[in-house]
């Protein structure tokens, strides 16, 4: 539009836009995660984050991954969190402290190591856009190739752990 | 034919509306329509639920509010905004109050990928059968947090048990729901719908149905979905004198309201889905000439499964929780896995398309014949346990004299 | 388009709450929820990497992004398994309660 392009700093395209409420969703996930006194609000927090890093993997372009990601990680891992809570009870005796004595250093260092990271990241020219992508549907096939040829090994490495885990959390878990 | 989204976009730039404002505008359009068919829908499901299960318990329903009925759930959606929104004092207000809204938004989302014509569907993803499948965690999710906001020892357990329910099944449910993705080689909904026509002399008569190919995946998907609505025979959840009314105990009112709704709309939902992944989605005949009439074989086959399943809830009682376990872990997980494999090594043959779904028929039948004749051993060995096949033919001979009078 | 630096600064403030999560919380499944955060916040710059490279044909990021997310699954069950038998001998998931091997 006419008018706009005498403004002092660009306008922010509509992914960017996008990309700010999604990153400020997985960030307020995350705070909550670590900052939030009550434990069941802390399982909360995660699954905000992790739809927001599922939003993440969408604009991306990683469509299958986003899906993948809602269904384990939400469908599966949120629900044993909040299954483990429940069943430990950690949250019901008395109202303690939530952070142990190590909380000011940790701090410190989470926020060290933030700022570290940003002033790195922000300091290195990255390349401005990715390449143009081909039809998702045949990334999907990509995928599922690459599963069965070049990385065949983890997989089944992978098949193998997901059986020692079940097996020794099941273990575990019994009485 | 075209995306509905892209004559509705050119519409609005005919009008003189710069492109992305037009984009904009079409898909609001879109989202608003499906949500407002979303709730609309469930008021009829509901009176067809209503009526149907009345007539098989051999009584009339409602038929005083408006012409047979029909504005009955009206009037009760009405009753339930009306009442005191009643909350426990010690229930965790963030969860307590979202469980309710995750629960409604999870099934509302499910409509955006719903094919209901060859041009219209909300959003045609590449990994359209995955999305469906990521959505029932939501329901699971918003059980769970339902379940322990209320602060009550019984919501907790019903929570538990409904969470072991529904995670129990989604896994034939999606090794299921694979049976036809495989043999499309799509996730797309609307590749699966476009594979299952069938043409004759030229002229498709959408007859093509996966679940010709494969009825034994198909009944696994239908009893997996039963379970996953908590349509009975696996509705431990509704059975209101059974731990009383699960994990809504502590809801009332519009909260209450909402997840009756997505009660409902889950299962015709997932009915829904069984139509487009089994029985043909929106093929039928003169669907190539008039796509619209897309929509009315959708939803004429939508309505048919969910008329079956009230069907079934109104003649068979429950199972128990263990049963149902038991049945999801030990019967249908290895038949589902037995089928698929035996499906993928079918696909991989060297002969020609109509030999491979013969085979992969001929391996679903063989499921079916096995599970009638081990159902067959099964009731002859409760016959004889119970020994009623020993019963006398007549009673003559048989009655013991009455005891003496007077004593 | 977005620069790949937000991507990276996004992931950074992920890893971070999760560090600060897993070192400062008292609860044991609190640490384990901040390791949680910090998987995924390699995830998003692994799958920010492959997207904005040269080689995006190659789609090594997101298989690796796969498998990171397939070993999270199994570690957080075996976590979340021993917290509960820790529970059930010890009747506390209270890190600080847990020092039985401190010297």
């Amino acid at each position: 539009m006419p008018g706009l392009d005498a403004l002092p700093f660009p306008l922010p395209t509509v992914q960017q836009i996008i990309f700010v409420l999604i990153a400020g969703m997985t960030v307020t996930g995350a705070l909550i995660t670590a900052l939030a006194p009550n434990l069941f609000h802390n399982a909360l927090g995660l699954v905000l984050a992790f739809f927001g890093v599922a939003g993440v993997y969408v604009l991306l372009e990683a469509e299958f991954l986003a899906i993948s990601q809602v269904l384990v990680y939400v469908g599966a891992i949120a629900t044993l969190i909040t299954f483990a809570i429940m069943l430990t009870r950690g949250m019901m005796f008395g109202r303690t402290s939530s952070t142990n004595r190590l909380m000011l250093s940790a701090a410190i260092i989470s926020v060290l190591f933030f700022l570290v990271m940003t002033g790195l990241l922000v300091s290195v020219a990255w390349p401005e856009a990715g390449a143009e992508l081909a039809s998702s549907e045949q990334m999907i096939a990509d995928l599922g190739e690459l599963f069965v040829t070049t990385y065949l090994i983890p997989f089944e490495l992978m098949a193998l752990l997901l059986l020692a885990a079940l097996a020794g959390a099941i273990l575990l878990a019994r009485d | 034919m075209q995306h509905w989204s892209t004559t509705l976009t050119n519409f609005f730039t005919g009008l003189g509306l710069p492109e992305a404002a037009a984009l904009a505008i079409a898909f609001i359009i879109g989202a608003t329509a499906l949500a407002i068919f979303a709730p609309t829908l469930a008021l009829g499901l509901i009176w067809i639920t209503r009526k149907i299960v009345s007539r098989i318990q051999d009584r009339i329903g409602p038929n005083r509010v408006g012409p047979f009925g029909l504005l009955q759930t009206v009037a009760d959606a009405a009753k339930l905004l009306s009442k005191e929104d009643i909350s426990p004092t010690e229930a965790d207000r963030v969860a307590y109050n979202l469980a309710p809204i995750i629960s409604v938004f999870g099934v509302i989302m499910s409509t955006t990928v719903i094919a209901f014509a060859p041009g219209i569907i909300g959003a045609d993803l590449h990994v359209g059968v995955l999305f469906l499948v990521a959505l029932g965690s939501l329901g699971i999710l918003s059980a769970l947090m339902a379940g322990w906001s209320s602060n009550n020892k019984y919501a907790l357990l019903a929570g538990f048990r409904v969470i072991a329910q529904l995670l129990s099944y989604e896994i034939p449910m999606v090794l299921a729901m694979l049976g036809p993705v495989l043999l499309v080689g799509s996730m797309r909904l609307q590749a699966l719908s476009e594979f299952q026509s069938l043409e004759i002399a030229g002229f498709n008569i959408g007859l093509g149905w996966t679940a010709f190919v494969m009825p034994a995946v198909f009944l696994i998907y239908f009893i997996s979905a039963l379970a996953e609505g908590e349509q009975t025979p696996f509705d431990l959840l509704e059975a209101e004198s059974e731990l009383i009314a699960g994990f809504h105990i502590e809801y009332s009112g519009m909260k209450f309201a909402m997840f009756f709704l997505a009660q409902f709309l889950n299962s015709f939902f997932l009915g829904a889905i069984a139509v487009m992944l089994f029985l043909g989605g929106w093929q039928g005949p003169f669907v190539d000439q008039l796509p619209i009439l897309g929509v009315v074989y959708f939803l004429g086959k939508s309505m048919l499964v969910y008329a079956v399943i009230q069907w079934i809830k109104g003649t068979y009682p429950r199972v128990r929780i263990d049963q149902m376990m038991a049945f999801a872990w030990k019967v249908l997980v290895p038949m589902v896995l037995g089928l698929i494999l035996w499906q993928m090594m079918a696909l991989k043959l060297p002969a020609p398309t109509w030999v491979q779904y013969a085979a992969i028929l001929i391996g679903n039948l063989g499921a079916i014949a096995w599970i009638v004749v081990i159902l067959n051993r099964h009731f002859l060995n409760e016959e004889v346990r119970t020994k009623r096949a020993f019963e006398p033919a007549s009673l003559i001979g048989t009655m013991q004299p009455a005891p003496p009078s007077g004593d | 388009m977005v620069p790949l630096n937000w991507y990276l600064v996004l992931a950074a403030l992920i890893f971070s709450s999760g560090l600060y999560a897993s070192l400062a919380r008292r609860n044991a499944i609190a640490a384990l929820m901040g390791i949680e955060l910090m998987l995924n916040a390699v995830n998003i710059n692994l799958v920010a990497f492959w997207r904005y490279g040269e080689f995006v044909e190659q789609l090594d990021g997101q298989v690796f992004a796969l498998f990171v997310i397939a070993v999270a699954a199994a570690e957080v069950a075996v976590g979340l398994a021993l917290v509960i038998s820790v529970y059930r001998s010890r009747k506390t998931v209270n890190l600080d309660e847990l020092d039985l091997l401190q010297g």
